[in-house]
């Protein structure tokens, strides 16, 4: 058992749950804000599979891994748009939108790559990694955490930095009074449709960057589903956030590790069958909220459409 | 703020903001037919009405979140059209709902920030923290801006809500929709004050109250409302050295017409208190028992503590308090609502601490919500529905788990009739119902089958005052014909109006009890701060 605390399996552990982790971090961030704003994105995972799909096809065709993100994050963001138009400003149900947009994204996405890339099968080259100078010299912690893909340092700070608008910015505010009192940001003259409007954007964009990592960093490919739930964990980390977007690289990496478990444990000789510890993010989720589901707090106009003057 | 407005004073100042002919329609009522209305600088002006008289919707058109569908605005003799909160905003014009619209989540500065900074960029926390001082030097406030709003008292959240109104530099019209509501005989002393401070900067407050001492106490100048008309005005003149009496007679007479005479009664019970002398009624058995009930508090609740009260069959008991000192608690451990680890509850010398609100029911327990759209009704199902809401699967109205619709409306109907509930069939959906005719239909339903126990929480909070009287003649009736009946109130003249017997509670205990006899509002008042001092 001594093997568990090797070099080896803490450096594909910390290394493997970081790169798993991205994903989920994006996803989480965004869906953190929009849900600040009082909109839920069931649909998440389809703006990943939008996100990934897009920048896959990008980066294979231009060779550039940023291209291939941006892509991404303009898949995403037009995938949300959905969500935009029926459940922010036609009012009709957000559970329902975001189940439709699950659907057709796994659909559409499927479909579109088994059109173009079934036979051939293509895959990206290696992912550019960013070693930070003398911090990677640090035993486990330098190779796992300070030689990176450069987009995961972004996506760490940007957790900061989304926690500091939300918190500091007049921006911030209006969100998180978009979610918890839409009547009184109305009444103070800002729009509320406005600003879940670009709330669910951000969302889309930060998710379907997500899911442009997940493909061009984390797989080297696109596969149909390639995302595999990591929509929902997300909407679950952003939940028990409570709206402190700090707290999401915590539950982002807690989720990254169980996932890159598999891969640390053959490492050092132990094999368990795949199918057992693809199970493990999921039982995680249900550990998780059984121990924490308290700790949730969810904003009281959460998933509510705005109508000016309902009673 | 308008200064230029104090040396046109003494003359006729020419109107801030004029209204003429507004009219808004919704689905099935006229709630404003072509209103006119003159705001002043430097002049309170009391709008009065009966609930459902039109005087939230004419304040939502000037504040801007409904629009009118004929009618026109100026201000300052400009033509203008206030089609957005913002446009209402940004004319000067600050709005106080009655429903409040704070964010509970964020902080007092934070609510005052909202939306008033502009744009999407950093916040500007030194200045707003300025603009806070100097509000709350003008309002005499005691709470640190960086409180979260939900942890405040009800008056305390009122003041946040006039800042809002007042917050930007320029504000020339605050419009206060009921303001009185929630306030404790202290906190309407302090709004007082408050008024005159923004009389003298020059502000004009239009204040919007169903009561009418209000209107003649804080207005300078009053305007009655009616089914959506402007039926009379008094301008200073003629409010100006005449007794409060006079003026509430030639008051009444605008605001009910004909039937004023028959209303006197009402009017009297709101001015002054008198007491009627309750017929000395058979008391029977003890009908409920609450014996040492207690519950632990949190940081939005007080707690109970050895909770100990009985009331006879015949009897009505009063519980007086300032709100929120436990009434509520109180009112659903009897109702079964609430688990109490401590204490019972007997009903007719049976325990049913254990019992749920269905079993207490059955044995002829009854409780009148004050959330009466919310706990009390389903907004959204029609009348009818909400009157057999606590009995749905139910014979007879339904049979075999198949609704019948025939018997659940003739029941309705009956209910509507005999109770006065105004809606246009009992097929229409609840929410379109003013508040005085929810609460008759809630009481109807109540009090239909056979009551033996009845708990009214708050049954005539804001209904004008022939709604309540309606309400306290049903409650008097019901314990005529043998009803135990329990009410909580927070005004002291409607307990001494309906009660035998009062207790007092206050932070979660009760203070003392006294027989309803000559003076009896004193000893009330001074067992009401005894303990708390600190529960306004």
């Amino acid at each position: 058992m001594s093997d568990l605390l090797s070099q080896e399996f803490l450096t594909a552990l910390i290394s493997g749950g970081l790169v798993a982790a991205m994903p989920l971090l994006f996803a989480s961030l965004g869906e953190l804000v929009s849900e600040q704003a009082g909109v839920l994105n069931v649909g998440l995972e389809g703006y990943m599979l939008f996100g990934a799909f897009l920048a896959f096809v990008i980066a294979y065709n231009t060779g550039s891994e940023w291209l291939g993100l941006a892509a991404g994050i303009v898949a995403g963001a037009v995938g949300s748009l959905l969500m935009v138009v029926f459940s922010v400003r036609m009012r009709l149900d957000q559970i329902v939108i975001g189940i439709a947009i699950i659907l057709l994204a796994e659909g559409a996405t499927s479909l579109l790559f088994d059109a173009s890339y079934a036979e051939s099968r293509p895959s990206l080259g290696t992912p550019s990694e960013l070693a930070i100078p003398l911090l990677k010299e640090i035993p486990i912690l330098g190779e796992s955490v300070f030689s990176q893909h450069p987009i995961v340092y972004v996506g760490i700070a940007l957790a900061f930095v989304v926690g500091w608008i939300l918190k500091r910015t007049s921006a911030g505010l209006s969100i998180r009074a978009a979610g918890e009192r839409p009547e009184a940001l109305d009444a103070a003259g800002v729009s509320v449709t406005a600003t879940r409007t670009w709330a669910t954007l951000c969302a889309g964009g930060l998710a379907g960057l997500g899911g442009g990592y997940l493909a061009i960093v984390g797989a080297g490919s696109f596969t149909p589903f390639i995302t595999q739930g990591a929509g929902f964990i997300a909407i679950v980390i952003a939940m028990l956030s409570r709206g402190v977007a700090p707290w999401t690289i915590v539950g982002a990496v807690l989720f990254g590790m169980s996932l890159s478990i598999a891969t640390a444990l053959q490492l050092i000789g132990v094999e368990i069958q795949t199918d057992y510890v693809q199970m493990l993010p999921f039982i995680a989720v249900i550990v998780v909220l059984v121990l924490f589901a308290r700790r949730s707090y969810l904003p009281s106009a959460l998933a509510l459409p705005y109508v000016r003057g309902e009673k | 703020m308008g200064a230029d407005s104090d040396n046109r004073r003494g003359t006729q100042p020419a109107p801030l903001c004029e209204l003429r002919g507004i009219t808004k329609v919704f689905p099935g009522v006229v709630a404003n037919d072509g209103i006119d209305l003159d705001v002043r600088a430097g002049e309170v002006h009391a709008l009065l009405g009966e609930n459902g008289a039109g005087k939230s919707t004419l304040i939502n058109i000037l504040s801007g979140m409904y629009r009118p569908d004929a009618g026109s605005t100026s201000f300052e003799g400009r033509p203008v059209q206030i089609d957005s909160p913002r446009a209402a905003i940004e004319l000067g014009i600050g709005t106080v709902y009655q429903h409040l619209t704070l964010v509970p989540t964020l902080s007092v500065l934070e609510n005052l920030m909202l939306g008033s900074q502009g744009g999407t960029g950093r916040l500007d926390l030194e200045g707003a923290r300025e603009r806070f001082a100097e509000l709350a030097r003008l309002l005499g406030v005691d709470f640190a801006p960086g409180a979260r709003a939900g942890a405040l008292a009800l008056g305390q959240q009122q003041q946040v809500e006039i800042m809002k109104a007042l917050w930007r530099q320029d504000s020339r019209v605050l419009i206060l929709d009921e303001p009185t509501s929630m306030l404790t005989p202290q906190g309407y002393e302090e709004l007082r004050g408050v008024l005159e401070n923004l009389k003298s900067e020059g502000l004009a407050v239009i204040l919007i109250t169903h009561k009418l001492h209000e209107a003649i106490e804080l207005g300078d100048r009053v305007t009655v409302l009616r089914a959506g008309r402007v039926v009379g005005s008094l301008a200073p003149e003629e409010l100006r050295g005449r007794s409060e009496r006079e003026l509430s007679a030639r008051i009444v007479e605008m605001m009910f017409g004909e039937q004023a005479a028959e209303l006197a009664d009402a009017v009297e019970v709101e001015a002054t208190p008198v007491r009627r002398n309750l017929p000395r009624r058979e008391l029977g058995e003890v009908a409920l028992a609450v014996r040492g009930l207690a519950l632990d508090g949190d940081e939005d609740a007080v707690g109970l503590r050895d909770v100990t009260v009985e009331v006879r069959t015949g009897e009505i008991v009063g519980v007086a308090g300032v709100d929120g000192n436990g009434q509520r608690e109180l009112a659903e451990l009897i109702a079964g609502q609430r688990g109490s680890r401590v204490g019972e509850v007997l009903l007719f010398g049976e325990d049913v601490t254990r019992l749920g609100v269905g079993e207490r029911e059955r044995r002829g327990l009854r409780y009148v919500t004050d959330d009466r759209i919310g706990e009390g009704m389903v907004a959204d199902l029609d009348v009818a529905m909400n009157a057999v809401l606590k009995r749905i699967g139910r014979r007879p109205f339904w049979r075999a788990g198949a609704e019948r619709r025939d018997e659940i409306d003739r029941f309705a109907e009956g209910l509507v009739e005999r109770y006065n509930v105004r809606t246009p069939d009992v097929r229409t959906r609840l929410a379109t119902l003013s508040g005085g005719n929810v609460q008759k239909l809630l009481l109807a339903r109540e009090l239909a089958g056979e009551p033996r126990v009845a708990v009214f929480n708050k049954p005539t909070h804001g209904l004008d005052v022939r709604t309540a009287e309606f309400v306290r003649d049903q409650i008097r009736e019901a314990a005529a014909a043998g009803l135990a009946a329990l009410v909580i109130s927070t005004e002291i003249e409607e307990l001494v109006d309906l009660c035998d017997r009062i207790v007092v509670i206050s932070r979660g205990e009760l203070t003392g009890e006294v027989e309803n006899t000559p003076g009896v509002e004193e000893r009330v008042g001074a067992l009401m701060v005894a303990r708390s001092g600190s529960a306004s």
